[in-house]
């Protein structure tokens, strides 16, 4: 059973991951007549834009051109950029890492930061614990992540201490982890992005599950506080949350563009911001698919979670 | 009607007795903004009993039940007053109003159990059964060992009447029954051998018959383990069913209180009285609702249209020709010089509808003549709502044929002529849900007449104030929005709407169900009334056999999608031929 | 148990139990803007949003005022004689260039929420009305839309098209949508069960009628919600971009531009940043709040005591 609800979920996944690969190289038909002209500028000569164009297989028809790049994605050839003329996948490759860390580390502490603050802030419901959680999340939800990176830049690297890198600086073989503290702001700005989102989603599914009459009647039977929100209430919590925490995990994976820009981090989203400068399409296309593929993975998670914590789906399912 | 809600203060229950075990004295409960909700109540619970705590909704009946085990509802607070409890081999009260949280924990559950409403709320979903029940003997430390707790959980289900065995005890909530899983409930509130039950309103969202067996299990238990019992609940028959004694609650305050059988038979508060004349009985001996209906703003003088209609109707014995009825109202009458002669006003035939492998309605034959008035009962499930909204036009997924006055009517409401949706009427059975609260009253009731393409604005707003005349609401209601209205008054509304267009069929689907007893009373009398003045066809959909002899000539008694008995109503309740109608008659609780 | 027992008038009067939760339409009805500025949300909200509305607005108007020097250093300390604000990297003086660049923003994000909540809103109640297959198809491709962030969304588009301000607008008005359509279905999807929906049906009502007159009035309250969520997001993707550089081009006079051109000098010229952060970061908060004091309206009908 649990397994056939798996299976629908992951055909359905393929169906997204097929779908955005027709709608992201569909956009690439929208360049304007003449591509390679139009990503070499005026100024290029006759024999350039014949180079490119075959480069690109700009003379086959579009469907041939689809389907070999579909199938360069399942052996991992995501084809050549046309900015630096070396393939995409090398280009990606020692970046990927980079954006994992940063992704890693923020979601570690943010995914047990916003549900711990969430439950604390249902239990302590109305009070003024409760308001003033519920107000900075607000703050915090509404600001743009680079309004927010800027706000951490001014306060520790810059103008008011200087006690933390305000960009960072990899030299070419060192890894960024090399020097922690440089990982310390980005991270920190992921963070207050994405725990806001996930207090206010815990709180507001912990307040029904307390008002629910399971809960009630756990209290009228005599069970503990603790047990009661441990063991009745924060279970039936965890479901929507898990969808929540999986749409702010795939945000992570487009939020992190800006962030990296930010503090020139060496990851994937400097590559789609230069990619995206340089009309760089082949790259583009990769690092949208990539983000996609983690859109899809999360959400899977999620819905494993949804159906571990609900015996209803478990059995009938 | 102004009644003095004073509490009484019955001297026998405050007297002291050895069998007392629970008693709640002047208890006052308000909430955190300050009103007061409960204003001074005394009632006692001895071992062995039941009392009754009777109330319609907003009488203060379940927190007045939940303050007994010291808990109040998010917005309450406990304000004066004292709940002593005298647990078992304990010769001193506990007050438990005054108890720590841990010391109050202590006894929830274990000398105070609770049994809730809505068993499919209050289970856990995400637990096994066995494993809730397990949970109260863990934590109260039942016995003195695992295996002896692991015993008692088998022995308390069986006690209820379901298997006791493990894989039993495996079980989620959701694969259980209505009345199993509000036995688990019971089960799980006898585990620990308590001293105190109290039971808010245990069976309202059951069947009859399931209420019956639930019912049963409450008594049997209660006097096997000696327990003094609280229930609470809206339904007096019940009440008169399980309960030694009763209490009445109206707006916080107790007002009467008493043994059954006197408080029942001779009541003494205002309220009391006109509660019981509410209550349907099945053997018809009281009218409920009488005069009822002209309760509320009574301006007779105003519904000349209406009453024009009536008295045309008495005279004629046809339909309708009245006011500015215009090209409907004689359309009408040509199709009844037509069809008049032979064919009855309306007929069903052979409906059935089935989705999937299940049958929700098979064969169903119906006639109905003008001024007649059937009810169809029928218990959750037996597809009575989609019959009526199949003859509504609402649902076009049967076969078989609707007939009006012996024209064979499109399935969908869409598709019907105008004069044949005018011709038969729908009201919804939730008052809160049937007009939409963004629009007035007016606007609303304005809809029926608007999509007929009758009249002008003008003639549109007269006849719809005159609808509302027609229901006692007063044509002052036009301008008010759903939000300001009582159940009872949004439910006149409802009618009023389908009166609008003077149909000659009135389907109404359980439109009691959702109200108190005494707006119930005033609604059936208003029908009653309507139906004479407007000679109306009826048909009354409804759960509440009671209700039978107060409203309808006829009764068609509707099981799993097929009608088992179908008659006058004295002959079918007097002599049913099925055995499902007879066991209904049976189950019904007396009064 | 409601709490509000034991104002009944008559004996007769069915006040609402506790298990029947009271629904928008049971309670007393204040009108949805005072509701909204009841709340302590509300009243902030408002006013930080006019306040950014005001100055962007009239900013343009103050120029002359403002301007009217032409710093030549390379970067001019603020409250010097070159500018109250001093200058930035090119010398163009930073209170003029502040005071220009947040109308832009705030038109393209209005059209972009626009464009989103008319889509979605038709969308998503449509959808929910029609139901069958319809539904099912127009929300899975919504899924597959919703699988790609925004952001990124927008850059492949940018990538293709050009950072021009149709493209911004239309990208994000667009990815918008999905997202506003789920709400708008799952409204209505709530309210369409109700009888009156039902009754309208049986008296043969016009089917656009039923959607315009009893649907949609009836799911404002989270369309209004969803309306100053996605402004606030709109207002945040397209000032990101701009800060990107891939939004308004130099040399326009834009507030995330400005961070962008100015962000190397934070440290010594620190005004060419915090102001269009400040801004930037009132406005998105006061949308916000106004997004929150509306979820907060729509969930009760009457003013909290």
């Amino acid at each position: 059973m649990f397994g056939k609800v798996i299976g629908r979920r992951l055909i359905f996944s393929a169906f997204i991951l097929i779908a955005v690969s027709l709608l992201v190289f569909g956009a690439t038909l929208l360049l304007p007549g003449d591509a390679a002209r139009a990503i070499l500028g005026q100024q290029a000569t006759p024999e350039r834009i014949a180079a490119l164009n075959e480069q690109l297989g700009l003379n086959q028809p579009a469907w041939q051109r689809y389907f070999s790049w579909l199938g360069g994605l399942f052996v991992g050839d995501f084809g050549t950029s046309t900015a630096s003329g070396g393939s995409v996948a090398q280009l990606l490759s020692d970046r990927i890492g980079n954006s994992f860390i940063l992704m890693a580390a923020a979601a570690i502490i943010s995914v047990p930061l916003g549900i711990g603050l969430g439950v604390y802030s249902a239990l302590h419901r109305g009070g003024r614990r409760d308001s003033a959680l519920t107000g900075i999340s607000l703050v915090f939800a509404a600001m743009p992540e680079f309004v927010i990176g800027i706000g951490l830049i001014a306060i520790f690297a810059t103008s008011v201490f200087q006690i933390l890198p305000a960009v960072t600086l990899a030299p070419p073989g060192e890894p960024v982890w090399g020097r922690p503290e440089q990982l310390i702001l980005p991270t920190v700005t992921l963070i207050l992005v994405v725990t806001p989102y996930i207090v206010r989603m815990m709180r507001a599914t912990m307040i029904e599950v307390l008002d629910s009459g399971f809960v009630e009647m756990a209290r009228l039977k005599g069970v503990p506080e603790t047990r009661v929100i441990l063991r009745h209430a924060v279970p039936h919590a965890l479901g929507p949350v898990a969808q929540v925490v999986a749409i702010q995990l795939a945000w992570l994976a487009g939020g992190v563009v800006v962030v990296e820009f930010l503090f020139r981090y060496p990851g994937l989203g400097q590559a789609l911001i230069d990619a995206v400068t340089y009309r760089d399409v082949q790259v583009v296309q990769a690092i949208s698919m990539l983000v996609a593929a983690v859109y899809v993975v999360v959400n899977l998670a999620a819905d494993v979670v949804g159906i571990l914590t609900n015996p209803k789906l478990r059995s009938a399912a | 009607m102004t009644t003095e809600t004073t509490t009484v203060h019955h001297d026998d229950a405050n007297v002291p007795n050895e069998k007392i075990v629970l008693r709640v004295s002047d208890l006052k409960i308000a909430t955190t903004s300050g009103n007061e909700i409960l204003h001074g109540v005394n009632f006692a619970l001895s071992r062995g009993e039941i009392l009754g705590l009777v109330g319609e909704s907003g009488s203060g009946k379940t927190t007045a039940g939940l303050a007994c085990m010291g808990h109040f509802r998010e917005g309450l607070k406990f304000a004066s007053g004292s709940v002593s409890l005298w647990p078992r081999g304990d010769d001193t009260a506990v007050e438990v109003v005054e108890l720590d949280e841990v010391a109050v924990r202590s006894l929830r559950g274990s000398r105070i159990a609770y049994i809730p409403q809505d068993p499919a709320l209050s289970l856990n979903p995400a637990m096994r059964v066995g494993e809730q029940i397990r949970e109260v003997l863990d934590i109260h430390q039942f016995g003195a060992s695992d295996a002896e707790r692991t015993e008692r959980v088998a022995a308390v289900l069986v006690d209820v009447g379901l298997p006791g065995d493990k894989a039993y005890q495996k079980r989620w909530p959701h694969q259980l029954s209505g009345g199993q899983q509000q036995r688990i409930g019971i089960a799980m509130a006898f585990a620990m051998y308590p001293d105190v039950l109290i039971l808010d309103e245990p069976t309202t969202g059951l069947d009859v018959s399931t209420q019956a067996v639930v019912l049963e299990t409450i008594r049997q238990m209660t006097v096997a383990n000696n327990v003094a019992g609280l229930y609470i609940t809206h339904d007096l028959a019940v009440i008169k069913d399980i309960s030694d004694r009763v209490a009445v609650m109206l707006r916080g305050d107790l007002v009467e209180e008493g043994p059954v059988a006197s408080v029942l038979e001779k009541p003494q508060h205002e309220y009391t009285k006109m509660l019981m004349a509410a209550v349907p009985d099945l053997d018809g001996r009281k009218t409920i609702g009488e005069g009822a209906a002209e309760d509320p703003e009574p301006e007779p003088a105003a519904t000349h249209i209406l009453m024009s209609t009536g008295q045309s109707a008495d005279s004629s014995g046809s339909s309708n020709s009245g006011g500015s009825g215009g090209s409907a109202a004689s359309a009408k009458g040509s199709a009844t010089a037509a069809g008049a002669i032979d064919a009855p006003l309306l007929q069903v035939t052979d409906v059935a509808l089935a989705y999937g492998k299940a049958q929700i309605l098979d064969g169903i034959n119906m006639v109905l003549e003008p001024g007649d008035c059937t009810l169809l009962l029928g218990e959750s499930g037996s597809g009575k709502t989609t019959l009526s909204r199949c003859i509504a036009g609402l649902n076009d997924d049967y076969s078989g044929a609707v007939r009006l006055r012996g024209t064979e009517l499109a399935k969908s409401t869409r598709k019907r002529t105008n004069e044949q949706r005018v011709g038969i009427q729908y009201v919804f059975q939730s008052p809160f849900s049937s007009l939409n609260p963004r629009r007035s009253i007016g606007q609303s009731l304005t809809v029926p007449l608007e999509m007929s393409g009758e009249g002008t604005a003008a003639s549109r707003k007269a006849q719809v104030e005159e609808a509302l005349d027609a229901v006692r609401l007063g044509r002052s209601f036009y301008h008010r929005r759903p939000g300001d209205l009582s159940g009872g008054e949004r439910q006149r509304a409802a009618i009023a709407r389908a009166l609008v267009n003077q149909p000659s069929v009135l389907v109404c689907d359980e439109i009691t169900s959702a109200l108190d007893v005494s707006v119930q009373a005033s609604i059936v009398g208003l029908l009653r009334t309507l139906r004479e003045e407007h000679h109306l066809a009826m048909l009354f959909v409804t759960h509440n056999i009671a209700l039978s002899r107060h409203i309808a000539d006829n009764l068609a008694v509707l099981n799993k999608g097929v009608i088992v008995d179908y008659g006058p109503t004295a002959s079918v309740l007097e002599n049913p031929t099925h055995e499902y109608t007879r066991t209904l008659i049976a189950d019904v609780p007396k009064f | 148990m409601s709490t509000n027992t034991n104002n009944l008038d008559d004996l007769k009067s069915a006040a609402v139990d506790g298990g029947e939760v009271p629904k928008e339409s049971q309670t007393t009805y204040t009108p949805f803007f005072k509701r909204v500025l009841a709340q302590k949300q509300g009243k902030i909200g408002l006013t930080l949003t006019i306040i950014v509305l005001l100055l962007a607005f009239c900013g343009p108007l103050l120029l002359p005022w403002a301007t009217g020097n032409t710093a030549t250093e390379f970067v001019a300390k603020p409250f010097s004689p070159h500018g109250l604000f001093g200058s930035d990297n090119l010398g163009r003086d930073v209170l003029s260039r502040f005071f220009a660049g947040g109308l832009t923003l705030i038109i393209y994000s209005v059209l972009a929420t626009a464009l989103g909540m008319i889509l979605g809103a038709i969308i998503g109640m449509l959808t929910a009305y029609v139901g069958g297959a319809f539904d099912t198809i127009i929300m899975r491709l919504n899924d597959v839309i919703l699988a790609v962030p925004q952001l990124v969304f927008a850059l492949l588009a940018i990538t293709v098209l050009g950072p021009q301000g149709w493209v911004l607008v239309t990208v994000i008005g667009i990815t918008h949508a999905p997202r506003i359509a789920r709400v708008a279905r799952s409204a209505t999807l709530g309210v369409i069960t109700e009888d009156y929906i039902l009754a309208a049906e049986m008296y043969a009502m016009p089917r656009w009628k039923v959607l315009m007159r009893e649907l949609l009035p009836n799911i404002t309250g989270p369309l209004s919600v969803e309306a100053g969520l996605r402004l606030t997001y709109s207002i945040g993707y397209i000032a990101s971009l701009s800060f990107l550089g891939l939004g308004l081009q130099p040399p326009a006079a834009d507030w995330g531009l400005m961070i962008n051109e100015n962000r190397i000098a934070l440290s010594i010229q620190p005004w060419g940043v915090l102001l269009p952060v400040i801004a930037i970061a009132l406005l998105t908060i006061g949308t916000n709040l106004l997004a929150d004091s509306f979820a907060r309206a729509t969930a009760s009908t009457s003013v909290e005591a």
